[in-house]
């Protein structure tokens, strides 16, 4: 059995188990929605090799078009979700269209500052509350027979969307597109000289990250009943890529990691420190960046191939360099 | 003509002033940007931060040092702040630099940019968790309080100070990279390290000295800054993403063209409070969007 399908099996069997371990469910939910939505930003950091500093945009968007269908609307949530999740896509679609234009720093600051437009507009517009957010969005019955109300029905609703999430991504990086996007990440103008149309592929990476982010706020909404600008605001687009580098960026379990260990932070420092939060997450950032590049799970599979597969003909250091460069 | 629009002269002219002076900070930290990137290749995330320490230590500097030495009469004046801020977070800075950029050099530029985005939220957090969210003021000098009257409208005393100051100082870098020995050695520096060092330039200390000066810049905004907005922790935070927009659409490429940019869009930034006010806080960001579709490279950039 290969390790995927060992950390597979391992996962659903957490997943299962999880909300009979006496863990508060919503503390769980919380931290599925927040590996999904780190996941499908690894699939542009990680794969393809785009820093994208606004990917709250997404996460924020479908959890105010979600919290709308379901609140005033009074659509069914699989309904809202989905309206939440393809808005999003479309909205990956824009704003991809145009940070696709610039490459390497540019793309970051172009999507970060898109994102503060983004954020500028939820702020002035009547039907998202302004500050207050949508507050009180109803669960309701999903496909019109699983009640949500129930934590534990929403346990398993969440865990399923975040499976299929994360199965897509999997599925987007083993396929013949996905090593394209490798190839993008290691070498872009050799992937133009062969004759792939780089943008396209940037492109569309980018439209099933946003998509998936959105995903990701939307299930976010329907578990706390609320979408705020806290979601689209610029501290979230910093979490999730420090999700993301904690986790270890290019491994396809890292970003869950890296979720839950900064959603469980979050947790247990909240009311001991206050706003010291930020400055701890502040230095995880800074040790990741100095000392801790490949993050956990990334140090674990380096680990592990040191100890008992060591390359023939390529000493552990250079072995190392390669990996960094990934 | 202004009339038939429902708005008075008085209120275009604030407005415009008001542009101006957002305009002058944007070319300070733009430049500041452009500078530090030129060198090491890093976009400075934390120069918002930097800009806020820099008002903060004004602001400590006027009503906190006193207490702290047990002397209730002292205090730093807005003139020594104005070169001892800057100084003090230059050198903070170069610690930076020494300590932690200068081992992601050989790395993707994007470790740069998460590295600096970690240490803004230290310093970010830091100064929330010891003077809170909400801003304090910080007193106008008494040499530049009262206004002009330019027989069109009143002058604060201030905004002409801080328009004139920053100006000063964006065309003094200019002068200094542009027109200088030390500017052609940076600029040399820039093109080509490698070169640059084995004709016995010392390029690491070059780099250095960069950092700090860029950051001394962000600084020097933030002084100037602290009179006309409040002193509080997310000052930067905000400013430095539009700044961000500003330097997309000037391109880095050029240091003038940093400085036109920024005041040419606060500027447009002021008119828009004018016309449309509801659009204002988004219209840099639309400016962005359209040079994105137009000139990719910015408007003074060079494709890369």
């Amino acid at each position: 059995m290969s390790r995927t399908a060992l950390g597979f099996i391992l996962l659903i069997i957490a997943g299962v188990v999880a909300p009979w371990l006496n863990i508060y469910p919503t503390f769980l939910m919380k931290g599925w929605c927040f590996a999904l939505f780190a996941c499908a930003f690894n699939l542009l950091l990680g794969y393809t090799g785009l820093l994208s500093f606004g990917h709250a945009a997404f996460f924020g968007a479908a959890s105010y078009i979600t919290g709308h269908a379901l609140k005033v609307w009074g659509l069914p949530p699989e309904i809202g979700l989905l309206a939440g999740t393809v808005f999003a896509g479309v909205l990956g679609y824009l704003f991809g269209s145009l940070a696709i234009r610039r490459a390497g720093i540019y793309f970051a600051m172009i999507t970060l500052a898109l994102a503060q437009m983004l954020y500028f507009v939820w702020l002035q517009m009547k039907f998202t509350g302004g500050e207050d957010g949508l507050q009180g969005v109803p669960r309701g019955m999903m496909f019109g027979v699983i009640d949500l109300t129930n934590n534990v029905n929403l346990y398993y609703v969440v865990f399923a969307i975040f499976l299929f999430g994360f199965f897509m991504i999997y599925r987007t990086i083993h396929s013949p597109f996905g090593q394209v996007l490798k190839s993008i990440r290691e070498n872009e103008p050799r992937s133009i000289s062969l004759g792939y149309d780089v943008a396209k592929y940037k492109l569309l990476a980018f439209v099933i990250s946003a998509t998936l982010s959105g995903l990701a706020g939307a299930t976010k909404t329907v578990v706390f009943q609320l979408a705020s600008l806290t979601d689209a605001h610029w501290h979230m687009s910093g979490e999730v890529v420090l999700m993301t580098l904690l986790g270890g960026m290019g491994t396809v379990f890292g970003p869950v990691v890296g979720a839950f260990v900064i959603v469980t932070l979050q947790n247990e420092l909240a009311d001991k420190v206050g706003s010291w939060v930020q400055v701890i997450m502040g230095f995880i950032f800074v040790i990741c960046v100095l000392a801790f590049r490949r993050g956990i799970v990334g140090e674990l599979m380096a680990l592990f191939r040191n100890l008992y597969q060591r390359p023939v003909g390529l000493s552990a250091r250079q072995a190392d360099v390669k990996d960094t460069k990934a | 003509m202004f009339e038939l629009l429902g708005i008075t002269p008085q209120a275009l002219y604030g407005q415009l002033l008001v542009g101006l002076i957002n305009g002058s900070f944007y070319a300070i930290l733009s430049l500041g940007l452009a500078v530090i990137f030129g060198m090491l290749n890093i976009i400075n995330f934390s120069h918002g931060a930097q800009y806020m320490m820099g008002a903060f230590i004004a602001w400590i500097g006027l009503t906190q040092v006193g207490q702290w030495i047990g002397d209730p009469g002292f205090s730093v004046s807005y003139w020594t702040a104005l070169l001892l801020s800057p100084l003090l977070v230059g050198a903070f800075g170069i610690v930076i630099e020494r300590t932690m950029l200068r081992h992601l050099y050989k790395l993707d530029h994007l470790y740069g940019l998460l590295l600096t985005f970690g240490i803004a939220l230290i310093i970010e957090g830091l100064f929330r968790d010891w003077y809170g969210i909400s801003g304090q003021q910080y007193e106008i000098p008494e040499a530049l309080q009262g206004a002009i009257n330019l027989g069109f409208m009143f002058l604060p005393k201030y905004r002409a100070w801080v328009i004139v100051a920053s100006l000063v100082v964006c065309f003094a870098t200019w002068y200094v990279i542009e027109r200088t020995k030390l500017g052609a050695y940076l600029r040399a520096g820039t093109e080509n390290p490698k070169l640059t060092q084995a004709f016995g330039i010392n390029v690491p200390l070059m780099i250095t000295l960069t950092y700090g000066f860029g950051v001394a810049l962000a600084a020097f905004a933030g002084v100037l800054a602290a009179p006309i907005f409040t002193v509080g922790p997310k000052m930067g935070a905000d400013l430095i993403i539009v700044v961000f927009a500003v330097v997309v659409i000037g391109g880095m490429g050029s240091i003038l063209g940093s400085i036109v940019t920024g005041l040419a869009l606060g500027l447009i930034e002021g008119l828009t409070k004018v016309f449309y006010s509801e659009a204002s806080a988004v219209v840099i960001f639309v400016i962005m969007v359209i040079v994105l579709l137009v000139r990719p490279a910015g408007l003074f950039g060079r494709e890369r």
